[in-house]
Formats: C-alpha cells, sequence, structure tokens
C-alpha cells in the first residue's frame, strides 16, 4: 500500500469545479512533481491534502489513516509537512525559534512544564535546540541562527521555511514553488539542498514547480495539471514529449 | 520628508552619544551595585530625610520625589530637585561607583555558587529596598502596592495583546471577576458583613486561606475568559475586539444586577490580608510563571499564532489550544491581580471596572511595549507613577498622559521596550570589561 493515497478527490469552490477526480499514489521515499499553467489547481491540492480545505468528496490517507476532517496542525503531526509558494514565516521570531516551533506536537513537558520551567521542560528544550541546529546545519544556515527572519536574504528565508518543515520529522514532505523568485546560483543550491535532504533523511517529497529544468532533474513520476484535472502522469521523458502537455503550456499550433 | 527623517536621525545619534558617555562610567556596574545604592538612599530618608526636607523648606518628606509638591507649590521646584540630588541621586550614583568591583565580586561569587541562590538574594534585596522606601508613609505604601498590582495586570495583558496579537479589551471583565471572586470569599468567610452575613471561620485562619481566594478569583476569571476563547477560534482583529468589549460591559452590568454582591454600591470591609510582602511574593510569581510561559515553545506558538496562523498550523501548532490557552492564563492572572486589588483598596465597585480601566491597562502595554516583560514593567511603573505624581494637575493629568502616549507611539512604534526576552540570571551577572582586556 502507498504511503500516500489520494482517491478521486473532488472541491467546489462555490459552483467553481476546482479539482476534479485527482488520484495520487506516493511511495516512501519517492520524488514527485506536480507541474501545470497557473490556476490550474496545484496550490488547491497541497491545501487540500494538508487539511486547509476540506476536500468536497474524496478520500485522503496517510499510512492507511484517513485525513479528510481532520485539522492541519493534526495532518501535520502525523508526518506530512509542507512549505508555502509565498513565504510564511514568523517576523518576529529567530530562524532557531522556527525550526523549535515546528517541534510543538514533540513536546511533553506540558503547561506544568512551561509554566514552572521544570528540569523535563529544559531537557526536552536543549534536545529541541539541538535538532534545529542541525537542521539549520543541513540546510547551510547554521550562521542565521539567531537572526530575525525579515533580516534575511530572500534564499535563506526559503532554506529557514524547509528547515522549519524538517523539523516536524515527516515521512513526506510537500514544496509549494521551492524556487520560486531565485536567481540562478539560488536556484542550484536550492537543488543542491533537495537532493541532499532527501538523501540523508529519505522521505517521500512531492513538489510543485514552474521551472521544468527543476522538476525534469529532481522528479521521478510528474503530473500535469489543467484546470483541475490531470491530463498526463508519467517520467520526465514522457511529460516532455506529450503533446497535451505542451499544448497546455504553450498552446496550440494553429495551422492554416 | 528626506530633512525631517535625516534631522531626526543626526537627533537620535546625538542623543545616542550622549546616553553612552553617561552611562560610560556605569557599565561595570552589577545590578547589585545599583541595588546597594538604592539600599543606602532609602536609609539616608530615613535618618535624615525629614530634617533635611524642613530644612529645604518643605513640610514633610515629599512622597514620589517632589513632583507632587512641586506641582502644587513651584516655588518648592528648586528644593525638590535638591532633595532628590541629596537623598538619591548622589547616594546611588557615588555607592553604585565605589561598590562596583566588590560588588561584582560578590555577584559573581554567588552566581558560580547557584544562580539560583542568587536571583532570590537579589530579589529579597529589592524586597528590603521597597518595604523601607514604602515605609515613610501610608500612602507610599499604597502606591508601591498599586504598581505591583498594575505589573501583574499589565504582564497578563501583554500576553494576549503583545504576545499573541489580539486586541482584547476584555481585561477589566477578568480583573472584576478575580476582585469580586476574592472578596466574596474573603469577606463571606472571614467578616460580619450587612450583605454576606456573618464570619463563618475565625478571622485568625484569614491570613492562610487568602492566598486561596486568590487563586480562586483567578479561576473564575479564566472561566469567564472561555466566553471570548471560544469566538477567538474563527475571529480575529477588530470583530474579536469587540466581541471582547462586550464581554467587559456584560460582566460590569452583571455586578452592578447581582444584590447580593452589592450591586452598584459596591463591596467593602475586605480584611487587610494585601499586605506588601504577599503583594510582593504574588508580583514576583506571576512575573516568574508568566516569563517562564512565555519562554518555552509552547508560549512562542503564540508568536506564532500572531505573525501568520496557516504556517503555525502547518508547523504541528495547535492554534486553538493555544489561544485557549492565553485567554485562559492571561485571565487567571489578571484576575489574581484583581483579588490583590480588591484587598489593597479593601473596597471594589462596578464602576471601577470600565472604560477608564480598560484605557489606563491598555496604555500601560502598549506604552511599555508588546511582547517583552521588561515592557509590562516598565509601563505599569512609569503610568501609574505619572498617575500619582501628576495627581495636583487634576483633570489636566489626563491631557498630559495620553500627550505622552502619542509622542511614544510616533517616536516608538511598538513600546519603549517590546519584543525583547526577559532572563532574569543574565541580569544579575556580574559585569565584565570588553572583550580582550579581562
Amino acid at each position: 500500500m502507498a504511503l500516500l493515497q489520494v482517491d478521486n478527490m473532488t472541491h467546489y469552490f462555490g459552483g467553481l469545479r476546482a479539482v476534479n477526480g485527482y488520484n495520487l499514489e506516493i511511495e516512501a521515499g519517492q520524488i514527485r512533481g506536480l507541474i501545470g499553467p497557473n490556476g490550474a489547481g496545484k496550490t488547491t491540492i497541497f491545501n487540500l491534502i494538508t487539511g486547509i480545505y476540506k476536500p468536497t468528496e474524496g478520500q485522503v490517507t496517510l499510512e492507511g489513516q484517513q485525513l479528510v476532517g481532520l485539522r492541519p496542525h493534526q495532518i501535520a503531526s502525523l508526518g506530512l509537512a509542507r512549505t508555502f509558494q509565498n513565504l510564511r514565516l514568523w517576523r518576529h521570531m529567530t530562524v532557531l525559534e522556527h525550526v523549535k516551533q515546528a517541534r510543538y506536537s514533540k513536546i511533553e513537558y506540558g503547561l506544568v512544564g512551561a509554566f514552572f520551567g521544570t528540569p523535563e521542560r529544559h531537557r526536552e528544550e536543549d534536545e529541541n535546540e539541538r535538532i534545529a541546529h542541525d537542521l539549520l546545519e543541513l540546510v547551510g544556515i547554521p550562521q542565521y541562527a539567531d537572526n530575525v527572519v525579515t533580516n534575511l536574504p530572500y534564499g535563506a528565508q526559503r532554506r529557514v521555511e524547509l528547515a522549519r518543515a524538517l523539523a516536524i520529522e515527516p515521512k513526506i514532505l510537500f514544496l509549494d514553488e521551492p524556487t520560486a523568485g531565485m536567481n540562478p546560483e539560488e536556484l542550484e543550491q536550492m537543488m543542491q539542498i533537495v537532493r541532499q535532504v532527501h538523501q540523508e533523511l529519505g522521505m517521500a517529497i512531492f513538489l510543485i514547480e514552474h521551472r521544468m529544468r527543476v522538476v525534469m532533474e529532481l522528479c521521478e513520476i510528474i503530473q500535469t495539471l489543467v484546470f483541475g484535472e490531470v491530463i498526463a502522469e508519467g517520467g520526465p521523458e514522457q511529460i516532455q514529449n506529450n503533446p497535451a502537455v505542451i499544448e497546455a503550456y504553450l498552446g496550440k499550433e494553429v495551422v492554416t | 520628508m528626506a530633512v525631517t527623517s535625516e534631522t531626526i536621525s543626526t537627533n537620535r545619534e546625538r542623543l545616542g552619544s550622549l546616553k553612552a558617555r553617561i552611562s560610560e562610567p556605569f557599565v561595570l556596574v552589577p545590578i547589585l551595585g545599583w541595588f546597594l545604592g538604592a539600599l543606602v538612599a532609602v536609609l539616608l530618608e530615613q535618618l535624615v530625610g525629614l530634617p533635611l526636607s524642613r530644612a529645604l523648606g518643605m513640610p514633610r518628606i515629599p512622597a514620589l520625589f517632589g513632583v507632587v509638591i512641586a506641582l502644587q507649590k513651584p516655588a518648592l521646584f528648586p528644593s525638590a530637585i535638591l532633595y532628590d540630588l541629596l537623598i538619591y541621586v548622589l547616594p546611588i550614583v557615588l555607592v553604585a561607583k565605589l561598590s562596583a568591583s566588590p560588588a561584582n565580586w560578590v555577584a559573581a561569587r554567588l552566581f558560580n555558587f547557584r544562580p539560583w541562590v542568587s536571583v532570590l538574594l537579589h530579589i529579597s534585596l529589592l524586597y528590603i529596598i521597597l518595604h523601607i522606601w514604602a515605609d515613610i508613609s501610608d500612602y507610599r505604601l499604597l502606591v508601591v502596592r498599586l504598581i505591583m498590582v498594575a505589573i501583574l495586570w499589565t504582564l497578563s495583558l501583554n500576553i494576549i495583546n503583545g504576545y499573541m496579537g489580539e486586541f482584547s479589551c476584555s481585561h477589566p471583565g477578568f480583573i472584576a471577576l478575580g476582585a469580586y471572586g476574592a472578596s466574596v470569599f474573603t469577606v463571606g468567610l472571614f467578616v460580619n458583613d450587612n450583605i454576606l452575613g456573618a464570619a463563618l471561620l475565625p478571622e485568625s485562619l484569614a491570613r492562610f486561606m487568602f492566598p486561596i481566594g486568590l487563586i480562586l478569583g483567578g479561576v473564575i476569571a479564566s472561566l469567564g475568559a472561555i466566553l471570548v476563547a471560544i469566538p477567538s477560534f474563527n475571529t480575529r482583529g477588530d470583530y474579536l475586539a469587540i466581541i471582547s468589549l462586550a464581554f467587559m460591559f456584560m460582566v460590569k452590568s452583571l455586578i452592578e444586577n447581582l444584590e447580593v454582591v452589592g450591586g452598584p454600591r459596591g463591596l467593602g470591609g475586605q480584611p487587610d490580608l494585601a499586605t506588601l510582602p504577599t503583594v510582593f511574593i504574588w508580583t514576583m510569581l506571576g512575573i516568574w510563571i508568566m516569563n517562564n510561559f512565555v519562554r518555552s515553545t509552547l508560549g512562542k506558538a503564540l508568536n506564532a499564532v500572531r505573525d501568520g496562523e496557516t504556517a503555525a498550523d502547518a508547523m504541528t501548532v495547535n492554534t486553538r489550544r493555544t489561544k485557549f490557552t492565553a485567554f485562559l492564563f492571561g485571565a487567571f492572572w489578571a484576575g489574581l491581580a484583581g483579588g490583590l486589588f480588591a484587598h489593597v483598596i479593601r473596597y471594589v465597585n462596578p464602576s471601577t471596572f470600565g472604560i477608564q480601566m480598560l484605557a489606563e491597562n491598555l496604555a500601560m502595554v502598549y506604552f511599555g511595549g508588546l511582547n517583552s516583560v521588561q515592557g509590562a514593567i516598565v509601563g505599569a511603573v512609569s503610568i501609574n507613577l505619572l498617575g500619582e505624581a501628576l495627581r495636583p494637575l487634576e483633570i489636566y493629568k489626563w491631557l498630559v498622559i495620553p500627550l505622552l502616549l502619542i509622542v511614544v507611539m510616533i517616536t516608538r512604534p511598538t513600546g519603549l521596550i517590546s519584543f525583547t526576552e526577559f532572563d532574569f540570571t543574565t541580569i544579575i551577572k556580574p559585569k565584565q570589561k570588553p572583550e580582550g582586556e579581562v
């Protein structure tokens, strides 16, 4: 059985059908991609699976556990982490605090520990701090640990989001356009980091991308979404040469 | 635009260098040294305060640094200044400067022994200073206790408005619930009262049962806060502000119509339980627990909810639990402080807990600084001291203080000391020379 399985998911915004009969199966350790023109419904699919929206129809299961109806933080604690297309960092918090915050569901000291500063709390906070430092090392920004995020360069902010998502210890990582707005150099570094994260931590990755190069190089299987429907699914080669995909992106050649 | 911002920045630089020049000789003075200086100052006042004030032409020892006297009789202004210089400024500065190196040595020994022992000693010293200072007059005693109560409710409001970033207006309601809860407990049990009947227990027990009464008040306020916490799951910003404002009025009219607790006439005759040590201990306990909370990951979740709820949710933070905790926790301390307040004043009246109290509370929070324990303390102390010191201006007091608030908001939009972390152990650390010459 697949790690994450989405069956026949459909979603309406009022009368508008945003996603229609979407299916997905991700095996452990796999990297999959989702491409499609603007407004195709890619981020909506992310939001549906991660619980921000509730699908009108369909099933979503993670390791056999039903996800539909759970609140986003519950789904995240089950091991489904994500980053956002438009950075959603907490503007007054430091980089280290960001990563530690994502350990929230792992905290066992409870409110008593929080109020009275029990030894248990100090032990857990120290442990989480160590993990956070390791993750910052992994994504290559240990030097920014004590900076407030708003003072960081854009590429570093993206990496904070990634490190924060990794702190959940996800089984699947959802990346919503991880290279959006990056210059070629930052893009290269980001791809390197994603590869390295995948190699070292071995979780499955599901990513949305606009840049063909990134998707083609990283992903094993790619889905193409147009107007909420999957029009093609397959390896990078197949997708690149699929006439329906070319048509969706470049438009139909008009023969006169 | 460019010109003004430039002038402001050069002004700021000049101010900064002035500040540096004044503070330069004192960078090596540890907090212990300042406490010693303050101790000498308050002892000096006990010994020679009265003769000195007489000699300077003042009828008695100026209660609040002579501001009141100077405002009532402007002719005495130089005397007041001279008194402050001789009794406070000179002794504190001299002792702090001269004791710097022995104080550093003691502070280092204490700190290396056990940091918490050092913290307790510092707090005890602070208490002794306050006690001696407040011993001069009943008025000072009252002001000190009211300021400490205000610190508690400013900090608890900061939890909701600063750390979690909701604009809650329900704080006077929480304070009222706590004040009445604790008052009904103590008056009902230990006092022969017209409204609540004869005492059920001997008054000698009151001292020991008082903490129970205070906690009861806090719990009642927490229960009330559920009414605001639940709407906060789906509502933010202006709408929640209106809901919380409605809550405040609900509590006020509830008490006004509740004849059992005296209705609009209020409830008086609380036993004299909120003594200086009691209020001091509860204030320190409150600061300690609230500071512990906001520094833990569970407490930082408040900041995450404030700065981006969707992201917080996606990062496993249980946002509903976080909001619920923040409201109930903040309300608990507001209620507890309300209980203390009722026993300091020894009379409560529903009209106390209205819009005026809300305005003062909000002013203390936003003046002192959002998301900061130091800010809450600074805000509570300064607004309260100002309020008391400017009393001779009568109604014009409420022109001066808001004006000051506006100026602060223009220059520092988030308050005097905002977005900081409070760590008492680093404050009491011995001061060392800048690295390289240790």
